[in-house]
């Protein structure tokens, strides 16, 4: 079936399988290999992306269901120039990262809640991130990342 | 994983739905936010051959005061109910254990009424609907019919849908702002409950309902006649899992769930009170 799928602000039309799945077809249709699979049930959201502005994890979602809509993925984040976004730029300095595997949908799901949630606490944060899993048990770092990035769009 | 190969048929309208589910027969599903379809897809566990995606019907996705009752379309998300002032205000249990569905993304994606017609007994909203009696709304193309949340759960991933309809509606009682809690156990983030409870209270009257206590959610009944004559919150809720048949599994015994059905009734009769 043909698609349309804005993606990080372009539009792309392929032709895919109906099971095809959003992570599949922005990693092999797209090219976009920022966003990683973790354990592909939907429990760790490495894949976490944002459709129509919300997160989403993008292995329990067809290419199909986003048909006409817009997607979001990590490297629609910064600048064309480079400049990172305030939450990139947070998990940098904070160093909300470990082995990195989870980094993309990590702050995927936190540039979402913060849309949703701009002036979180920590519990809040921590309940906002819940889908998604850090192996490297990095969330202190994350959780602070994150609270660095609502205090700075504050100011 | 990948699912199956299958046909991909988007319908616009709840006509073009039953349409099509009717055309391909049996080995048709509808998929609305696909939390838990995709899933099963994903693992071979379910394998049809037709997935009519009903998700952009936006006529069915809606909260509404409907004078006596709440009416939420089918395909509200869990977010909508989550976030809902006029449910928050009119039937507050509902947008609370909304709130604790999954997480964020699961959220955003999930639809009240794909949950009900998944009828898995260890789902949350299954409760909340059952504790407040909800009447569900089925179409077909014969036309449309109710029924009662304690009819509409009929087993294990069952329910009293035909194959032919769809839901619609949920209607849930104008119960208020408060006399209300949820108490989910489970030992990791966004896991199913292990045991959950939930009270309610509609029209100056308690109920409770557990998940994952058998193989539909199912009313505490005991503990609301225990209530009803007057018995203490301790006491009432000592009776929390008479009548049930909880699964044993990895995460729980039999025994152990019980006890947790003991606890979290109490936890939850005591918040609510």
């Amino acid at each position: 079936m043909k698609i349309s799928i804005s993606v990080n602000g372009v539009a792309q039309e392929h032709d895919v399988e109906p099971r095809t799945l959003l992570v599949q077809y922005l990693r092999e249709s797209c090219a976009l290999t920022g966003t990683k699979v973790g354990c592909d049930t939907s429990s760790c959201g490495a894949c976490t992306v944002l459709f129509e502005g919300e997160s989403v994890k993008s292995c329990t979602m067809l290419a199909a269901q986003a048909d006409g809509g817009s997607i979001t993925t990590i490297e629609g984040l910064a600048a064309s120039d480079g400049t990172l976004h305030p939450v990139q730029q947070a998990f940098h300095d904070h160093h909300g990262l470990q082995c990195g595997y989870c980094t993309a949908g990590m702050v995927m799901a936190a540039v979402g809640f913060l849309d949703e949630n701009p002036a979180p606490t920590e519990r809040d944060v921590r309940e906002g991130l819940e889908g998604n899993l850090c192996r490297c048990t990095g969330y202190h770092n994350i959780v602070q990342a994150v609270l660095a990035a609502a205090e700075g769009a504050k100011q | 994983m990948i699912p199956a190969a299958f046909e991909y048929v988007r319908a616009a309208s709840a006509d073009e739905a039953l349409a099509a589910i009717s055309e391909h027969g049996e080995d048709a599903k509808f998929l609305a936010g696909g939390m838990s379809l995709l899933p099963l897809m994903k693992l071979r566990l379910a394998t049809p051959t037709v997935l009519v995606d009903v998700a952009r019907i936006r006529d069915l996705s809606y909260i509404t005061d409907a004078g006596d009752h709440i009416a939420i379309g089918a395909l509200t998300r869990h977010r909508d109910l989550e976030t809902s002032t006029l449910l928050a205000k009119e039937c507050g249990i509902v947008a609370s254990v909304a709130a604790q569905v999954g997480d964020n993304q699961v959220r955003h994606r999930g639809t009240l009424g794909g949950s009900v017609a998944h009828s898995d007994p260890a789902s949350d909203l299954p409760a909340a609907m059952v504790a407040l009696d909800a009447i569900i709304v089925a179409r077909s193309a014969a036309g449309e019919r109710t029924i009662a949340a304690a009819d509409f759960f009929t087993g294990f991933f069952e329910t009293a849908l035909n194959a032919d309809e769809l839901l619609t509606e949920i209607r849930v009682p104008k119960a208020g702002a408060s006399g209300f809690n949820y108490q989910k156990f489970n030992r990791r983030a966004q896991d199913w409950a292990i045991v959950g409870a939930v009270a309610a209270t509609v029209a100056g009257t308690k109920r409770v309902a557990l998940v994952n206590m058998g193989n539909t959610p199912v009313r505490a009944t005991a503990v609301e006649a225990a209530l009803a004559s007057g018995a203490s919150i301790a006491d009432a809720s000592m009776s929390a899992a008479m009548g049930c048949e909880p699964p044993t599994d990895l995460n729980a015994s039999v025994e152990y769930r019980e006890h947790l059905a003991r606890v979290l009734v109490r936890r939850a009769l005591d918040a609510s009170a």
